[in-house]
């Protein structure tokens, strides 16, 4: 009896899902796909592709560490096409890209300093279903034009990725909102650089669960940290 | 109806070309020249160069040593060819078959034209005056047959042959005025048959025998027994279209109709044509004689309604119809051959030569410019501001593979900024360095990686990059422009951050 309630629960709740815009997932790809690593947070237990996720962040670093993780997510959406990166100015480095698994000759790079215009490009490509990812660093847009998004989205399975500088509106409805940052240390005690890590806050999600994660890129996909190993010091001699 | 036929001969095109575009030419021998076999040969002289003794074919330094104040020029071969093919067009005005008659002539089939002109005699005066108008000598005849008028133009003196007496016309030219190579016509002269009276009585196995069938071929034709073809130029016709309108159209939606009448009736010539277009102008005429125009670029060529219309429509409220529109004009100035895209067999497995992308660029770049829009292959350089190529096409596929084996930032400054650093030498990561007036500690760094300038596009000083990673965890890409040395020439920068 009780078995029978939890299910119909479950069943309901999919449906209400379903309603508010989240397909429900392939079978093959639960807990798969882009980011399944955190796939308990999310509704329906994956990454929500077609809908709008939004990124905070405030300097060139932090900026860097967000479009790092994006392009981490985005590199598993393009194998479904191409995708496109919106930007003010001239900032991507192409060749990094291919290091988080994209081809970067298959993303085209649209720079335009208006903000009107790029949420204008925004909306047009987000209705084009050719493209499988639309990544736009806008600082701003109301409520009403993150509704458009959304729309065009439902129809066309796009997913968009919103990077936001220091933003000041945050009546939004992205089914996600991001913090990532930089994260000190190595996982290993080697000298040198190691894999890029970051701490990935999600502060808001639609019928999910926030959190924070320390999160690295090791080898072509998504990883918990682990715990941080002891440093040697650099062998420094000083000189004059 | 009898066939009437003009030949028109330019005996000096090249140089009278040449004249057109210096008139001071007119006044000094000149010749073109060409090398061949390892000397200068003059390729085409011009009247006063041969009135003195110059003629194509002599060498350059032979015609110098009796003429050194000869001026010579380069001559362009194909030129003549695509100059002969546009003045065929243009003699479209005289007959509405006109042909090339390589290497220096035209030829025109005038039969029941010439009475439009006021009879034979006005119509090739006309037709004489217009090309010396022209600034190009020319040469012409009129005759029953091809081979006649094309005799007579260059060898005879007699402009308009009479319909019927063109066999008794050309008996007393020479044999090579048959258009049979110099060779033979040389032969014939030696065996003393120095007139084509002399060749008709002739039985024609003989002639067969001796001169091969080229000669007996040019005597039927040239007589009017065996039928000869001309290969007449069509004139492209432009991809144009007009709508003129009885009342004056001022409103947006009147234009848009006008714009999707022309649209609809352009498209299906070029998808029947297997064309399609990457550039349009839309031109409107105002009542108070004034044109407003508009224009969009394609990034592929498409021959596509909805979709040129939507391109047109982000621009049409810019169009100052002012008093009103009375004629409409849509021209496709730059048209490419079409390949009609094919269905993807998988669903989902787009690539970047999607049609629904391209159409998407051509909207972007559309409103905020064709050169916001790009992509990125990788070029072989190791210098990072040239390792990456722009492109704006979406066919191009990258020819080398993106590299891995070194380590690149994800966000670049758009120039290199400089700091402050504390470094051991000799050739040690900063320890701490000073951006924008924030201090870093370094607590881990790779490198160095030392990029040399490429000489042979830029001098400078080359760069040693090293990746370094802050307290904070933050990591950038630092470089050292140049040596440590005494002068103190080298510099810190930091050059892009890394994810």
């Amino acid at each position: 009896m009780l078995a029978g309630k939890a299910d119909m629960i479950a069943r309901l709740q999919q449906d209400i899902l379903l309603l508010q815009g989240f397909k429900p997932a392939p079978v093959e790809q639960a807990g798969q796909g882009p980011l399944g690593l955190l796939g308990a947070a999310f509704p329906n237990g994956c990454f929500p592709v077609a809908a709008i996720h939004e990124f905070c962040c405030g300097g060139m670093e932090a900026a860097a560490a967000t479009c790092g993780f994006i392009a981490g997510i985005v590199s598993a959406l393009m194998k479904n096409g191409p995708a496109l990166w919106i930007s003010p100015a001239p900032g991507i480095y192409p060749p990094a890209l291919k290091f988080f698994g994209i081809e970067p000759h298959r993303i085209l790079f649209a720079e335009i300093a208006k903000e009107q215009h790029a949420r204008w490009a925004m909306e047009e490509a987000l209705k084009c279903g050719g493209l499988s990812a639309v990544v736009a660093e806008i600082r701003e847009f109301s409520f009403t034009e993150s509704r458009r998004f959304q729309l065009a989205v439902e129809h066309s399975d796009v997913t968009g990725f919103i990077v936001r500088h220091k933003p000041k509106n945050l009546a939004t409805t992205a089914v996600t909102r991001w913090q990532v940052t930089p994260l000190a240390g190595s996982s290993t005690s080697l000298p040198g650089l190691g894999f890029p890590r970051w701490n990935v806050e999600l502060l808001k999600v639609r019928n999910g669960k926030p959190g924070s994660w320390p999160i690295e890129w090791n080898r072509g996909r998504f990883r918990f940290v682990q715990q941080p190993a002891k440093l040697a010091p650099l062998p420094l001699r000083k000189i004059g | 109806m009898t066939k009437r036929f003009i030949s028109i001969w330019f005996p000096y095109l090249s140089t009278d070309r040449y004249a057109l575009r210096d008139p001071a030419l007119h006044h000094t021998a000149f010749v073109l020249r060409a090398a061949s076999h390892g000397r200068m040969l003059v390729t085409a002289a011009n009247a006063i160069a041969r009135s003195k003794g110059v003629y194509p074919g002599m060498a350059l330094a032979d015609a110098r040593a009796f003429l050194p104040s000869l001026r010579a020029f380069d001559d362009q071969p194909g030129v003549n060819e695509k100059l002969l093919h546009r003045m065929a067009e243009w003699c479209i005005r005289f007959t509405p078959a006109a042909a090339v008659d390589l290497p220096d002539g035209i030829i025109l089939d005038a039969s029941g034209c010439a009475h439009l002109w006021g009879g034979e005699e006005a119509y090739l005066r006309g037709m004489l005056q217009r090309f010396s108008q022209k600034g190009f000598q020319a040469k012409m005849a009129m005759a029953d047959t091809i081979g006649a008028a094309w005799a007579m133009a260059r060898f005879g003196n007699q402009a308009i042959i009479r319909s019927g007496t063109h066999i008794e016309a050309i008996k007393p030219l020479p044999p090579a005025a048959l258009r049979i190579d110099t060779a033979t016509a040389e032969r014939l002269h030696k065996l003393g048959l120095q007139q084509i009276a002399d060749l008709l009585p002739m039985q024609r196995k003989a002639l067969r025998r001796r001169f091969g069938p080229l000669i007996i071929q040019r005597i039927n034709q040239a007589a009017g027994t065996e039928q000869e073809f001309m290969d007449p130029v069509i004139p492209a016709e432009p991809y144009q279209e007009r709508l003129p309108c009885l009342e004056p159209v001022s409103r947006i939606e009147g234009i848009e109709i006008a714009l999707q009448r022309l649209l609809a009736s352009l498209c299906t010539r070029l998808s029947n044509e297997g064309k399609g277009l990457r550039a349009a102008v839309f031109r409107c005429y105002r009542i108070d004689g004034k044109m407003v125009e508009t224009s969009i670029g394609t990034s592929s060529a498409s021959a596509n309604q909805s979709h040129l219309f939507r391109l047109f429509s982000l621009k049409l409220s810019a169009l100052a119809p002012g008093p009103g529109i009375e004629l409409f004009v849509l021209e496709a100035p730059k048209t490419e051959d079409y390949v009609a895209a094919q269905e993807p067999f998988w669903k989902g497995s787009a690539t970047v030569k999607d049609q629904r992308i391209a159409e998407l660029v051509d909207r972007i770049a559309g409103k905020t410019g064709k050169a916001s829009i790009h992509r990125y292959l990788p070029d072989e350089h190791y210098w990072p501001e040239r390792a990456v190529r722009k492109v704006s096409t979406l066919q191009e596929e990258p020819v080398t593979e993106w590299r891995l084996d070194r380590p690149r930032p994800l966000q670049v400054l758009p120039l290199p900024e400089p700091i402050d650093v504390t470094a051991p030498i000799p050739d040690y990561p900063p320890m701490l360095f000073r951006h924008r007036g924030k201090l870093h500690r370094v607590v881990r760094a790779d490198g160095p990686e030392r990029i040399e300038q490429e000489w042979w596009i830029q001098e400078g000083q080359h760069r040693d990059y090293y990746a370094v990673e802050d307290e904070q965890g933050c990591r950038y890409w630092l470089f050292r422009s140049g040596h440590y040395d005494a002068e103190k020439t080298y510099r810190w920068f930091i050059h892009g951050y890394f994810p």
